[in-house]
């Protein structure tokens, strides 16, 4: 990305956020930086506490800095109010979970036609219709969650966080609970519409794998950007690499640690610093 | 995001808990189904009252022994009652004397032993005389009924009430000129009355009439005052016109005070009734029962709310990921706020109008224990229903909605 266009769709500026828990103060930003220009497809990383999941709060407009501005599409994030924020949400933000997060027993369609019908949109059908064939599941619009599978049900809330076109979709470890088919068909899906329809993604995750998929790496660690890094060569996500990927670590060859490894293991290969033991010892500094 | 669309989104959540949603709406469905049951069946009492009264005759004074209204009349100035005597009717009945009535008839009797062949029923025998039927409204449909000459003469001849008629005689059988007896003593019946039903205390369709004075000295010798004259139950009075209703009103009570040797310090011993003042205990005593029905009800729709509170509290936690995740896709307070208070209205209106089928059902069931009693429902009855269990879904709604509507996003999202 040479070429970047003038106006950032995220342009963060010092950003700090410090939690109040009882009587000690829990630094989880400590002025954070960044710029995200539309048609990037990027990650963000870091352990435990490194503060990526209060970062993406932020990015997501569910949650408000302490200080520092955050101009999303141009527009001060910072000082809205709830309500305000939920129509930035509504309006310029797609989710997706790593738990999926679809209403149950509600169909894909009416799933997918959720933000909308918050955003007083009219054509709503025809638009989560379009939104379902876009993830390649045109065949699947009346199906419950409970009739889908992880992969499928992971391709709806894809689909629910495209329908409003959004200026970006934040996904949050959004392969975690799926098995590693159906991790690189969501990768895959997420490139494609990053390449063809130019949407602007970001990844928060612990998983290198994932960030190797993408153009761009941030990394956090207490609450500090370390690393702005690119990827020379972003992976193709396809099923191939994907069984590659596995072969190789049955065969013992684990070079990059803990990929692979089910979330549960992740506190435990953090080094003790930068698990929660890490912003309460930052206490001492600030008291 | 339409209130329809709040409604259908209710819809389907309180059908995924089936059992739950009814067991919720139970203590409105209890309350509202008592109102309206007890409102329907009270209105109609009401109307039975009403229509019992207008079917007697409009102007109509009725004249009994001791103060039936204004207990509080202060004791030493009320004497002893002295019951009322057939010269007191005869005084009323005289056109000179009280100008203003058309014509007064008594009615003395009791209960009695009325027998044909092995059928023995034991009856209401009203004695009266040739009026009766005038001022009832209550005309004969074969023979003829007490003449003024069965009255002088102390005949035993006898009219007998319609189901009184059907019980004693086959339907191919002519009544006219037969035989019967009261309390052992033969009587000739002389007409079968029509059909009336009602009489708030036993139909007329189940009395007897014999000649007044018959009743008083073959059949019930007991009516008698201390000093040995024939006593009457009532008197009857058919006034004029309406209007002159107060004044004839006045013209009795002096006529009787005057019979009865009060002085004008004592109180009267009896009392003049008119209709408006029976609709009017009728009313009272209906209006203590409904305020009594209210009580119950409110305390039911009170308990119903309280389980709506509890039930929608449960759902609020139960669906905490669903409303973080309606927030991060943009629902704003007010959406969240909307969606929880519509199912709380939902689920009590739907306990609301089950409550009223099973109370019009409830009525009808109670109604149909008499036979001229209907229960009427009003738009009263359901427009009452309606508000209350909207205004306890609101009510016991607004706090579980609030919550909800308070929840952060990420904290909700976050809820395992």
């Amino acid at each position: 990305m040479s070429a970047q266009p003038s106006q950032p769709v995220i342009d963060i500026h010092d950003v700090a956020k410090i939690y109040q828990m009882g009587d000690v103060q829990v630094h989880a930003l400590r002025g954070v930086s960044l710029r995200v220009f539309p048609g990037e497809l990027m990650a963000i990383m870091g352990p435990s506490g490194s503060g990526k999941s209060t970062l993406m709060n932020i990015l997501g407009a569910l949650d408000v800095p302490t200080s520092g501005e955050y101009r999303l599409d141009g527009q001060e994030v910072g000082r809205m109010n709830d309500d305000q924020l939920a129509e930035a949400r509504n309006k310029k933000i797609g989710f997706v979970f790593q738990s999926f997060n679809l209403l149950p027993r509600t169909s894909a369609v009416a799933n997918v036609e959720l933000p909308l019908v918050y955003g007083g949109i009219s054509n709503r059908r025809q638009r989560a219709i379009a939104a379902l064939e876009q993830v390649g599941l045109g065949d699947r619009l009346y199906h419950n969650p409970n009739e889908l599978s992880g992969g499928q049900q992971q391709r709806v809330a894809i689909a629910r966080a495209l329908v409003n076109t959004p200026s970006i979709i934040l996904a949050d470890e959004p392969t975690g609970n799926l098995d590693s088919k159906s991790g690189a068909e969501i990768m895959r899906i997420f490139q494609q519409l990053n390449e063809e329809n130019g949407i602007t993604i970001i990844f928060v995750t612990h998983e290198p794998d994932i960030a190797e998929h993408t153009r761009r790496i941030i990394r956090l660690q207490d609450g500090y950007i370390i690393s702005d890094s690119r990827v020379k060569n972003p992976r193709r996500a396809t099923e191939q690499a994907y069984t590659r990927r596995a072969r190789d670590l049955t065969d013992g060859n684990g070079d990059r640690g803990t990929v692979g490894d089910a979330p549960a293991g992740e506190t435990q290969t953090v080094p003790a610093s930068e698990t929660q033991t890490a912003p309460a010892g930052e206490v001492e500094e600030t008291a | 995001m339409s209130v329809l669309e709040s409604v259908r989104i209710a819809l389907r959540a309180l059908t995924v808990n089936k059992l739950r949603s009814i067991l919720t709406m139970l203590g409105i469905i209890i309350g509202v189904g008592a109102v309206i049951a007890l409102m329907s069946v009270g209105q109609g009492v009401q109307n039975l009252v009403r229509d019992q009264l207008q079917s007697a005759g409009s102007n109509l004074l009725i004249i009994v022994p001791g103060r039936l209204q204004d207990q509080a009349g202060d004791p030493r100035r009320t004497r002893p009652s002295q019951p009322l005597t057939m010269s007191d009717w005869r005084a009323i009945n005289d056109p000179l004397l009280v100008p203003d009535v058309i014509v007064a008839v008594p009615e003395a009797g009791g209960n009695a032993d009325v027998s044909r062949g092995r059928v023995s029923l034991r009856i209401g025998v009203t004695g009266t005389t040739e009026a009766y039927t005038f001022i009832r409204n209550y005309a004969v449909v074969e023979g003829t009924f007490i003449t003024p000459e069965d009255v002088a003469g102390e005949a035993r001849v006898v009219a007998l009430g319609s189901r009184v008629a059907t019980e004693l005689f086959d339907a191919d059988e002519y009544p006219i000129g037969q035989s019967i007896k009261l309390n052992g003593l033969p009587f000739r019946v002389i007409g079968v009355m029509e059909e009336k039903g009602g009489g708030g205390f036993g139909s007329f369709d189940d009395l007897v009439f014999v000649p007044v004075t018959t009743a008083q000295q073959r059949l019930f010798p007991y009516l008698r005052s201390s000093r040995g004259e024939p006593t009457v139950s009532l008197i009857l009075a058919k006034v004029v016109s309406e209007d002159l209703m107060s004044a004839a009103t006045a013209e009795i009570e002096d006529l009787l005070r005057q019979r009865h040797n009060i002085t004008y310090l004592n109180e009267d011993d009896f009392s003049v009734i008119n209709q408006a003042d029976i609709l009017d205990i009728f009313g009272s005593i209906i209006g203590v029962l409904n305020t009594f029905l209210g009580g119950i009800a409110a305390i039911s729709l009170l308990v119903g709310g309280i389980g709506i509170m509890n039930i929608m509290l449960v759902s609020v936690t139960e669906r905490t990921r669903e409303i973080g995740l309606r927030k991060a896709v943009g629902a704003k307070r007010h959406h969240i706020l909307t969606q929880f208070l519509v199912e709380a209205v939902v689920l009590s209106l739907i306990g609301g109008f089950i409550g009223m089928l099973l109370g019009f059902v409830g009525a009808q069931a109670i109604a149909s224990l008499s036979a001229d009693l209907q229960a009427v429902i009003t738009a009263d009855a359901i427009l009452l229903a309606t508000s209350f269990s909207t205004a306890v879904g609101l009510i016991f709604g607004i706090y579980p909605a609030l919550r909800a509507a308070q929840l952060h996003p990420i904290d909700a999202l976050r809820y395992e």
